[in-house]
């Protein structure tokens, strides 16, 4: 199938900036669906509010566009209720881990089959460039305008330690890494989490004078390296990227199915 | 035939109603006093092949249940007051998105953490106005377990019928007390199953395109149909708009689909009503007390009785205007501070007749608490 095939041409033209790296990742999720040869009719996309969010309407599977920070509990309902469907959620790095955060580590603790994907551009795009849980200290936002003194979660470490079984880190520069993890985190039985760094030029590059959206993603090449490199091991100030977690744990659809059995053993 | 005989509690005859009327899906977050209904479930959903899930807090349950149901089961939670308030935004996605969901509210004393285990029907006007914006919803309640099991049966049915969110609002006293149950043969209450689509694969649907009867087909997530579902307004394709005709139009229908069928939706039972001169108006368990007194009052030939509402919104306005036309007095009996009072001084006659007899100490209020307030009312002194 075309990439088209994937898309509401209804929808269209998009609502985000030129530039924004949010575009990027709908096609590299898109190559990833189309690679796995993914039947529309199976694939749910539940997303929360923000720039990123509105992923869902552009996508031709079935969407749920849901309030700020609650698309993984939604999508939990969907999942345990139909777990034959495959579930993508994209979520902003304030969606996902202010609002959100808490049904973020608990979908990563039951390890629910659902693949959530972190679009992290470090600020609230739709708002108009807040700090987020993922600015880092010394940014600048419109909320911060001296500078921030918040620390930011680490994605990576946070999804381990919550138990999902699945983890891996990429950035919108990086579009043939970013389809490969996508189709390995769509696959993995387990809750998946992808971090993909993803560029808002209108707020936090301007803000941080990081230039334009060329510029940024120059940035993303320039800050990161592979996990296993040579360059990561001799350099500890870049940031990871690549699979870091890939397991095999209970799923908990397929452990609710069992309880099933249980129960209807009991009252037979 | 002795197995459908119970003798349980409230909540327990809620869950007992919600599987009669077809729940598949449950989530829940711990509250008293609403908790035995998710134990219960947790128990009886896996037997039949349905699911129970306790989620991280009120706010996943919702919206867990919201997700449930678009892919085509009936589905509940329950909670209480501080849960209740946080489901409100969860709830209002599911009066735009028109998505079917029964919540239950065992009220109990608030504001905040409040009085958890003793009683209070103090979230009626939450129910009503608890999640923000222009909105229609329906709330019912239920006095006793028959009753509590037969209007939650309604529920999921009003649920179906107007793609909406219901409440059940019952109250620490109906959820914890311990009466009969006579479980109804399958058959016996109708059940409304949802309306789903009859447009073929490959044909378009217009999910929010409404039939000539006002009607919403739904079509299941993960089948034939791909279509968006949004809390932002939206066409009948599911997309987001902000066309002022398309804003107008659906705030109309949302609304217009419940208070236009109010009289449809509105649920009462009459209690010594024909020839009384003074009308009790009550609903849950201070129904109770208003009935045990308008007995005990007719035994001695006086001319009193009650109007027990089951359905509390849409607010039954021409039910209690034409049954109240007549009386010398009206004394709405609740436990709070005239919630259902104002709405029925709002649509009587005369509001100047309308009274109100109420406790909101948290203990139920008894028959000799209404029999003082009505002397005062007579003019029979205290
Ligand atoms: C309950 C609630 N609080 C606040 C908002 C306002 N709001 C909308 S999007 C957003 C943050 C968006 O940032 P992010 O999730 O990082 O996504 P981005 O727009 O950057 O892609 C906020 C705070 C809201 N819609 N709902
Ligand atoms: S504000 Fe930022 S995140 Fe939002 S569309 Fe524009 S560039 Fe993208």
């Amino acid at each position: 199938m075309a990439i088209k095939d994937y898309l509401r041409e209804r929808f269209f033209p998009h609502m985000w900036c030129p530039g924004c790296g949010h575009g990027t990742v709908l096609n590299t999720l898109l190559r990833a669906v189309e690679d796995l040869g993914l039947n529309k009719n199976d694939i749910v996309m539940t997303s929360g509010i923000g720039c990123s969010a509105r992923i869902s309407g552009y996508v031709d599977f079935h969407s749920l566009h849901t309030i700020h920070g609650r698309a993984l509990a939604f999508a939990t309902g969907v999942k345990l209720s139909r777990p034959e469907l495959t579930l993508l959620v994209p979520m902003g790095d304030g969606d996902a881990l202010a609002i959100g955060g808490n049904h973020f580590i608990h979908a990563a603790r039951r390890n629910i089959d659902i693949t959530a994907i972190v679009m992290n551009n470090r600020i609230y795009g739709m708002t108009g460039g807040q700090y987020s849980p993922l600015s880092g200290p010394g940014k600048k936002a419109t909320t911060a305008p001296y500078k921030t003194i918040d620390n930011q979660f680490d994605v990576v470490e946070l999804s381990k330690a919550a138990g999902a079984s699945f983890v891996a880190r990429t950035t919108t520069y990086h579009v043939q890494e970013a389809i490969e993890i996508f189709k390995k985190a769509i696959t993995h039985k387990g809750f998946s989490v992808v971090e993909i760094l993803t560029q808002c030029p209108t707020h936090y590059g301007r803000k941080n004078k990081e230039g334009d959206a060329v510029n940024m993603l120059e940035i993303y090449r320039d800050t990161t390296a592979k996990v296993g490199s040579k360059a990561l091991t001799e350099n500890p100030a870049l940031l990871g990227r690549g699979i870091f977690v890939d397991k095999d744990t209970p799923e908990y659809c397929e452990e609710y199915e069992k309880i099933i059995q249980l129960a209807m053993r009991e009252v037979a | 035939m002795n197995e459908q005989i119970k003798f349980i509690q409230g909540n327990e005859a809620c869950v007992e109603g919600a599987l009669y009327a077809g729940l598949e899906f449950f989530a829940g977050y711990p509250i008293t006093p609403s908790t035995e209904i998710a134990e219960l479930l947790s128990q009886l959903l896996p037997q039949k092949g349905g699911k129970f899930i306790q989620m991280e807090d009120e706010i996943a349950s919702m919206c867990a249940i919201i997700g449930a149901s678009l892919t085509g089961h009936k589905v509940m939670t329950a909670t209480s007051g501080p849960g209740f308030s946080l489901k409100q935004e969860a709830i209002g996605y599911a009066c735009m998105a028109e998505i079917p969901c029964v919540i239950v509210n065992v009220q109990r004393g608030g504001p905040s953490t409040g009085n958890p285990t003793h009683v209070s029907q103090g979230d009626v006007n939450q129910a009503r106005w608890g999640t923000h914006g222009d909105h229609a919803i329906i709330a019912l309640t239920a006095s006793n377990h028959q009753d509590v099991f037969a209007i939650t049966v309604d529920a999921f049915n009003l649920a179906e019928t107007y793609r909406t969110p219901v409440v059940l609002l019952f109250d620490e006293v109906v959820g914890h007390m311990r009466e009969k149950l006579v479980v109804p043969e399958k058959g016996e209450i109708a059940i409304v199953d949802r309306l789903r689509t009859s447009v073929g694969k490959g044909v378009d649907y217009h999910p929010y395109l409404p039939r000539e009867d006002g009607r919403l087909p739904m079509s299941d997530f993960g089948g034939d149909h791909r279509y968006n579902v949004t809390g932002l307004f939206h066409d009948m394709w599911g997309f987001p708009s902000n066309d002022p005709k398309v804003v107008k139009d659906l705030l109309h229908h949302l609304v217009d689909k419940i208070e236009t069928n109010v009289n449809i939706i509105s649920r009462y039972k009459e209690h010594y009503l024909e020839d009384a001169e003074y009308i009790m108006i009550s609903y849950g368990s201070s129904a109770r007390s208003a009935i045990h007194m308008a007995r005990h009052r007719r035994e001695k030939g006086e001319k009193i009785g009650v109007l027990e509402l089951q359905s509390l919104w849409p607010f039954p306005e021409a039910v209690v205007r034409e049954k109240c036309a007549g009386a010398k007095a009206v004394i709405v009996v609740e436990m709070n501070m005239g919630q259902v009072m104002r709405q029925v001084k709002a649509c009587v006659d005369r509001p100047e007749t309308v009274f109100l007899a109420n406790r909101i100490d948290g203990k139920l209020i008894t028959p000799t608490n209404i029999k003082g307030i009505l002397r005062v009312i007579q003019g029979r002194g205290v």
